[in-house]
């Protein structure tokens, strides 16, 4: 057991734990953030996606360890903001959302690549969201969604 | 005019969902859940000889530990159906032998997970190890039986004869096949492979289990069949139904591929023996090696037509493979033809049948298309090659010999999904729009067959039409029940089953519909065994008609209890009394709905108003579509790029319809994985190969350029507000569209999926040898 120090969605969190658990059990299961998915345990889907120190990152595949000292932000976080108001909205109107388990690693992933890129092409969205598997949409309303979350959201990123 | 049916409306659970609120099964454990884990074989046959669970039980935080020895023997089918199940009672809890690499050998609970997987580890099982059947070809009457048990059987008779590794067989004929074919111009003979395909839906398979503080087992499952599931825990661990509840929360995605009960039965055995709250979470080496996936299929089709192009004769022999346990065999089967061949109702003669066989290999169940897809590319890639030899326009010869509007086939009387089959009348049918509104979405008339891009590659279009189903008839049943609070707000308990397709939305919308009220003063709550009325599940595109139908009559009646109880209020009669939704009113005289309610919760004639009713249908009105593809081939390597698809489909009315774009596209997406990307692989020795997302490789964004959906304007009457169904047929064209743009392209017939640049490769130099020769 190490005593692992983070910022976690803006609250400093100290937690007494093995340094090799998963960063993805210990949020859901020592701090109750079920906004982070396990799909598949291995990296692949981006269902567990969050952001450490702004990159996206597979929180499947982080040793708690090694979040010592940094800034984490889940879903159960950035939902708070207005950034995600504006996300929210346009997945909302575009019909993105079906089951629903890949999209908070999908919002996540959409703020990380609009954070870089405020102003993306169809293409650079595919591109940036391609490690992020959705199984029920055809992509199509995600990628418009995308799109029009970067027009709304104009001067927020 | 309607309001709130065929209305832009975001999905009531996805707010909640994208913010990651707790939802969904593991979401909902206990926190102090015991963890079950299961020890799996490496073998793909062997017989347990012994389990030594000593060492493991000693290991501190075990609870427990389950092996075949602490099971009666009762067989069961894990195929979530209606009751009696048209599969085989061919699976017990635990049993002595492994049938499949990834089968289950023995659980174990424990505190945690990690204890739990040491424990695994502690098990000490001495098999002997058996010969397998890999190879479907080779498995009728083999002098290997993958099943031997005595106990095992057929609930009524599907052709099930276990001692030659069949797990259900069938065979039908219309005319004379032979005869018909005989007097045929031209006739076509050929042998189409299909794979299996494994659903990936996000969300793995899991369960949870508690004692409640009346001492009653509540699982919650991420299912598609809660009351199936609560039926087949309770028959397998002989407890009382009544003493078991089975809640389905938000569900990641289903496919078919939770059809069926998998950790359900251990888990609630493991919580029944502690008293303690268990869970399962499968891993997603579970979800692929140890759950279900698509049934691989041999098509031998024959086609038999005239010089003008008039279809007369389809002769199909059909092997398909259920891998270790006969899930959904004998019903994923005769969809392959019920589904597919009424497409060309005016030939003379139709043949139908074959065997679906053991192997030991991962289980086949339900998955989305259930069989249709596999025929319709066998049929639809056949019939392009009969134009071809005909030299005759693959989209005339179609709009020649599909069906139509106020047309019939006899197929649909014969072949229903495990029993007979229901006559019924195309009252909906807009296949011939389809196909016209396709031609001009992929631009056909300028593309057909192909362009030479003049850099080696080389593009072309295919097409193929496709039909589904709505429901099963007289057999799928839901119900709805509507009750009416003070304030004059609405519950819509329903049974039928959310898993992400959005049909709490929908079916809110049909209720709002009928009350004329906002749908955001209807809250819906699904799939409870407790508290909501029974409906089979998710499952053979029946929602929207099936339990639309339910809740559209119960709202209906639930109307008519409003007007009633408003006419005694106002004391006038209930002719001429109507409500719009906001008020009651007769004349000049009117009460709002809002005082109505408060009125009978508490001042006068106080009573409760609750409307429910079920629904079952007498027919089964297929939504329709026809699919375009275009494809980029690399003459070089045999790479294929999809540049465009286009589907119109006929789904009746679309309630929502965002959301049924929504099935279409992700129905096309994966089709088109089927017939690109997905091969499930195994070694020679049994082992799947392709067990990981990074072996087993859906689609992602980037694969995906241009997927255009349209609807055609259609009303079925027998549906809610002229709904049809529409959670499958999206799938069911890609594998023959693509194929026949490849042919079209470069002259290369597909005859077995996935394609690969190899078999294109290969297709391509043995034309350009033949033509050398030439």
């Amino acid at each position: 057991m190490t005593e692992i120090e983070f910022v976690l969605n803006g609250k400093n969190v100290t937690i007494d734990v093995d340094p090799t658990k998963r960063l993805l059990d210990v949020l859901r299961e020592d701090f109750g953030l079920t906004g982070v998915k396990e799909g598949c345990g291995e990296g692949e889907c981006g269902a567990c996606s969050v952001l450490v120190n702004h990159e996206i990152v597979s929180s499947c595949l982080m040793p708690v360890g090694n979040a010592m000292g940094k800034d984490i932000v889940t879903i159960d976080g950035f939902s708070k903001t207005e950034r995600y108001r504006v996300i929210h909205g346009a997945y909302e109107d575009e019909g993105a959302v079906q089951c629903g388990f890949c999209i908070p690693g999908m919002v996540i992933a959409t703020e990380s690549l609009l954070n870089k890129n405020p102003d993306p092409t169809e293409d650079e969205i595919k591109d940036a969201l391609s490690g992020n598997l959705c199984r029920c949409t055809g992509y199509n309303m995600i990628v418009s969604a995308v799109l029009r979350a970067a027009e709304r959201g104009k001067g927020l990123w | 005019m309607m309001k709130y049916v065929n209305y832009e409306r975001p999905s009531i659970d996805g707010k909640g969902l994208m913010m990651g609120k707790p939802g969904y099964t593991d979401d909902l454990a206990e926190q102090n859940s015991l963890i079950v884990k299961v020890l799996r074989s490496p073998h793909a046959f062997a017989r347990i000889k012994s389990i030594d669970k000593s060492k493991a039980e000693a290991l501190e935080g075990v609870e427990l530990v389950l092996t075949h020895e602490d099971f009666k023997r009762i067989p069961v089918t894990r195929a979530g159906q209606g009751y009696p199940e048209p599969s085989p009672h061919d699976k017990f809890v635990l049993d002595n032998y492994v049938r499949h690499v990834g089968d289950e050998v023995a659980a174990v609970a424990a505190r945690d997970k990690e204890t739990a997987e040491k424990a695994l580890e502690l098990l000490v099982v001495d098999y002997e190890v058996l010969e397998p059947v890999l190879d479907f070809e080779k498995a009728y009457e083999n002098e290997v039986i993958i099943h031997d048990e005595p106990e095992i059987h057929e609930m009524f008779p599907i052709g099930f004869e276990p001692k030659k590794n069949v797990a259900a067989s069938y065979l039908m004929h219309i005319g004379d096949v032979e005869k018909s074919l005989k007097e045929c111009d031209t006739v076509t003979e050929t042998t189409f492979y299909t794979q299996a395909q494994a659903h990936v839906m996000m969300e793995p398979h899991t369960v949870n289990a508690r004692i409640d503080y009346q001492g009653r087992l509540v699982l919650y499952s991420s299912t598609q069949t809660p009351f199936h599931t609560r039926r087949i825990v309770a028959q397998a661990l002989e407890y009382p139904m009544s003493k078991i509840r089975v809640i389905k929360p938000r569900v990641g995605g289903g496919f078919g591929g939770k059809q069926c009960v998998h950790g359900e039965m251990l888990v609630s055995a493991v919580t029944l023996r502690t008293g303690k709250p268990s869970k399962m979470v499968y891993t997603r080496q579970e979800v692929f090696e140890s759950t279900f996936s698509r049934h691989p299929m041999r098509f031998d089709i024959k086609l038999g037509a005239m010089k003008d192009g008039t279809l007369k004769a389809i002769d199909v022999e059909v092997l398909s493979d259920t891998g270790a346990y006969g899930e959904h065999a004998l019903t994923v089967f005769m969809v392959a033809g019920s589904k597919v061949f009424p497409l060309y109702n005016k030939v003379d003669s139709v043949r139908f049948g074959g065997k679906v066989v053991y192997t030991n290999r991962t289980p086949a169940g339900a998955f989305r298309g259930y069989g249709a897809i596999q025929g319709n590319y066998a049929l639809e890639s056949a019939v392009d090659i009969l134009c071809d030899k005909l030299k005759v326009d693959p989209v005339e010869f179609r709009q020649k010999n599909m069906i139509r509007e106020g047309e019939t086939s006899p197929i649909f009387e014969i072949m229903g999904e495990g029993t007979e089959g229901i006559a019924m009348t195309m009252e909906t049918c807009k296949l011939d729009y389809c196909v016209k509104r396709g031609m001009e979405l992929i631009d056909w008339k300028n593309k057909y067959p192909r362009k030479d891009m003049g850099n080696g590659k080389v593009r072309g279009v295919g097409m193929a039409i496709a039909m589904q189903g709505s429901g099963i008839p007289y057999i799928d049943m839901g119900s709805a029940l509507i009750k009416l609070n003070d304030d004059g707000f609405f519950n819509l308990l329903v049974g039928a089953t959310d898993i992400g397709q959005g049909s709490d939305t929908i079916l809110a919308q049909i209720a709002a519909e009928s009350l004329r009220v906002h749908p955001d003063e209807i809250v819906v709550y699904s799939s409870d065994s407790d508290l909501t009325p029974f409906d089979v599940g998710a499952y053979a595109s029946s929602t929207t008609y099936v339990s639309g139908n339910a809740v559209k009559r119960a709202a209906d009646r639930m109307k008519q209890m409003i007007i009633e109880e408003g006419a005694l209020a106002l004391k006038v009669p209930v002719e001429g009394t109507d409500f719009d939704g906001m008020t009651i009113s007769h004349g000049d005289k009117s009460i709002s709905l809002k005082d109505l309610s408060n009125r009978l919760y508490y001042n006068e004639d106080q009573k409760q108003l609750v409307a429910v009713d079920s629904y079952v249908g007498t027919k089964s009105p297929p939504p329709f579509m026809a699919g375009f593809a275009e494809v980029e081939v690399d003459t070089e390597t045999g790479h294929v790029e999809l540049i465009d698809y286009a589907a119109v489909v006929d789904c009746g009315t679309t309630i929502s319809p965002n959301l049924a774009k929504g099935q279409v596209e992700g129905g096309l997406v994966q089709g088109i994985g089927m017939t690109l990307y997905e091969d499930v692989v195994y070694s020679k020795t049994g082992k799947m190969i392709t067990n990981s997302m990074m072996t087993y490789r859906i689609p992602t964004r980037k694969e995906i350029r241009s997927l255009k959906v349209e609807f055609a304007d259609s009303y079925e009457t027998s549906g809610p507000y002229g709904a049809k169904s529409v959670g499958e047929i999206g799938i069911d064209s890609p594998p023959a569209a693509i194929t026949n743009a490849i042919f079209n392209a470069v002259g290369v017939r597909i005859k077995s999926l996935p394609v690969t640049g190899e078999k294109i490769l290969t297709g391509i130099q043995k034309s350009r040898q033949k033509g050398e020769k030439q």
